[in-house]
């Protein structure tokens, strides 16, 4: 068995899933409004007055959790030269051929695109939704300003469902990748494979 | 009136299939508001109130007319005054009997996620069924015309229902029935058009050139309307020259949902062939790669 790498603490993980588990919430609840077809899944959170009262809060929870990753994980995300490198063979990647990928620190072009698309959609979804939270938020907004409100508020869900798809997808492409989640450790040779950059300085750490 | 069938409903909020609409049968019916015969004596607001068993709160009066100041769930009709000068120097007193326009495309519905909270009858007029209402407010931003008032006290939307329950038994509305000098009319939507119509005239004739008959077709038209004297500035009186469901809306409720869908399946769906095609990303395999 391979040597591993701590690439979460506890922490962070508990936080991490605590993420999920208010997405996965606030978005089905969320979704209900949205098409008709979506509509039974009311059914989940005791009728259609429960989920529209449900939704604002689970989704709040799910912005303060994603406030404490964001401050952890800012500055490892900020977007570099290298990783405009990266990006143009981004191509070769999807097609399967990995070893031509220049060597990448501890995150990834597309993994930081997925951090700030959530960053950018959570941050849209909190201001629109207290737009039109009612009984509390909505009568102080005229009612064009809430129009753009909802407008904007569906449009940056559908952004962070997708962003989250390929989030996931990712995990579940990238073999080795989900125990950094849920062990807080990768072996080495994932590590050496997938983030060349952070593991040298892992191992350099190390010893 | 849950459970006493209609079976003339022709649309239905966050509804996909066709609804129940064998007794559709009916003539499109009308109510036309006469603002040139309206005193402002509110006859009709007293109406509306015993009919629905209605109790507002008592508010505070302001120094003006208006009373309560606008609708709330509990005013389903409000008289509202307005002190203009459409000519300069020549003041005039417009009193308009607020409402819902009950619109022949009614962005109530349109905009309403909870199937079944709003239905348009075969006759036009559009109605709340309020167990099925979740109180979401998406009413409120649908209607060109700001009408719906969801209550605090039940966080449902409420509004004028053209007296469906009387209708629908062959009575006139309330207040159409109370009003004192017959400035609201009810009818086939034909006949109240053809009377608006010769009402304008006279009024023409009587030296009001931009009156008539506010029956705005941006929304389809709609089964409430008014005589106007001043037609050519309906924002004297508070109402859109042109209404139109908002095409923030219509967005909202039209292409975004079917492209968001997709695009969510899509995604889903692509992901899983990008894994059968292409296989998954493993440490061993490109070790040998490389070495
Ligand atoms: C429910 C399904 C989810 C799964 C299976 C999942 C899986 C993972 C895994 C395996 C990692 C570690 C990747 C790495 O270290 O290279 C990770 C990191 C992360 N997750 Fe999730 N996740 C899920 C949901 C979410 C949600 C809902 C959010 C927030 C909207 C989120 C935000 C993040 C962020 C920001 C990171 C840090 C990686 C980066 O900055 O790019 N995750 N996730
Ligand atoms: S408040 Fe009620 S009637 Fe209005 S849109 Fe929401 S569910 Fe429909
Ligand atoms: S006026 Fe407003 S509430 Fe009435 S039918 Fe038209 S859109 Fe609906
Ligand atoms: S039609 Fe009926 S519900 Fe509507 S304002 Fe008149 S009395 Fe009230």
């Amino acid at each position: 068995m391979a040597k591993l790498l701590q690439r979460y603490n506890d922490r962070e993980r508990m936080n991490h899933w605590f993420i999920a588990l208010m997405f996965v919430l606030a978005g089905l609840s969320g979704l209900a409004f949205f098409h008709p077809a979506f509509f039974f899944l009311t059914n989940l959170f005791g009728g259609g007055p429960w989920t529209r009262i449900l939704h604002p809060f689970l989704g709040l929870l799910m912005v303060i959790s994603f406030g404490a990753l964001f401050v952890r994980l800012r500055a490892e995300n900020r977007i570099t030269d290298a990783d405009r490198e990266w990006k143009k063979h981004m191509g070769d990647m999807l097609k399967g051929d990995k070893a031509s990928m220049p060597p990448v620190g501890k995150y990834n072009y597309g993994q930081k695109m997925v951090f700030w698309l959530m960053t950018l959609s959570l941050l849209v979804l909190v201001i629109t939704g207290f737009m039109f939270w009612r009984p509390w938020f909505a009568p102080y907004f005229p009612i064009p300003v809430m129009r753009a409100a909802v407008l904007l508020h569906s449009v940056a869900a559908v952004v962070l469902i997708l962003t989250t798809i390929v989030h996931v997808y990712a995990a579940i492409w990238v073999k080795g990748t989900v125990r950094a989640m849920t062990r807080g450790t990768v072996s080495e040779d994932w590590a050496k494979v997938n983030h060349r950059l952070w593991y040298d300085e892992a191992v350099k750490r190390r010893s | 009136m849950a459970s006493l069938q209609s079976q003339d409903v022709v649309a239905r909020s966050a509804t996909t299939t066709a609804t129940p609409q064998a007794r559709s049968a009916v003539p499109q019916v009308a109510k036309l508001i006469d603002e040139s015969k309206c005193i402002g004596c509110k006859a009709c607001q007293v109406a509306c109130m015993n009919w629905n068993d209605l109790r507002d709160d008592v508010g505070n009066n302001v120094g003006v007319y208006d009373n309560p100041a606008d609708l709330t769930a509990n005013s389903w009709t409000v008289m509202k005054f307005y002190e203009v000068e459409p000519k300069q120097g020549n003041l005039e007193w417009l009193i308009r009997k607020d409402g819902c326009m009950h619109c022949e495309d009614p962005g109530c519905l349109k905009a309403c996620p909870s199937p079944g909270a709003i239905v348009k009858r075969a006759n036009g007029i559009v109605d709340f069924m309020s167990e099925n209402c979740i109180g979401c407010g998406y009413c409120v931003k649908g209607c060109p015309f700001d009408v719906p008032r969801i209550s605090a006290k039940d966080n449902k939307a409420y509004k004028c229902t053209l007296c469906s329950d009387r209708v629908a038994v062959g009575l006139e509305p309330a207040c159409v029935k109370t009003c004192p000098t017959g400035a609201i009319g009810f009818g086939t939507k034909d006949d109240m058009v053809a009377y608006g119509e010769k009402r304008v005239g006279e009024l023409k004739e009587r030296g009001f050139q931009n009156a008539g008959l506010y029956n705005p077709q941006g929304v389809g038209g709609t089964h409430v309307m008014y005589v106007m004297k001043h037609a050519d500035q309906p924002e004297l009186e508070g109402l859109p020259k042109d209404p139109t469901i908002s095409p923030m809306v219509s967005v909202w409720k039209g292409i975004a949902k079917p492209l968001a869908v997709a695009g969510m399946i899509g995604a889903v769906v692509a992901g899983f062939f990008h894994y059968m095609k292409v296989g998954p990303v493993e440490e061993k395999n490109d070790e040998k790669e490389n070495a």
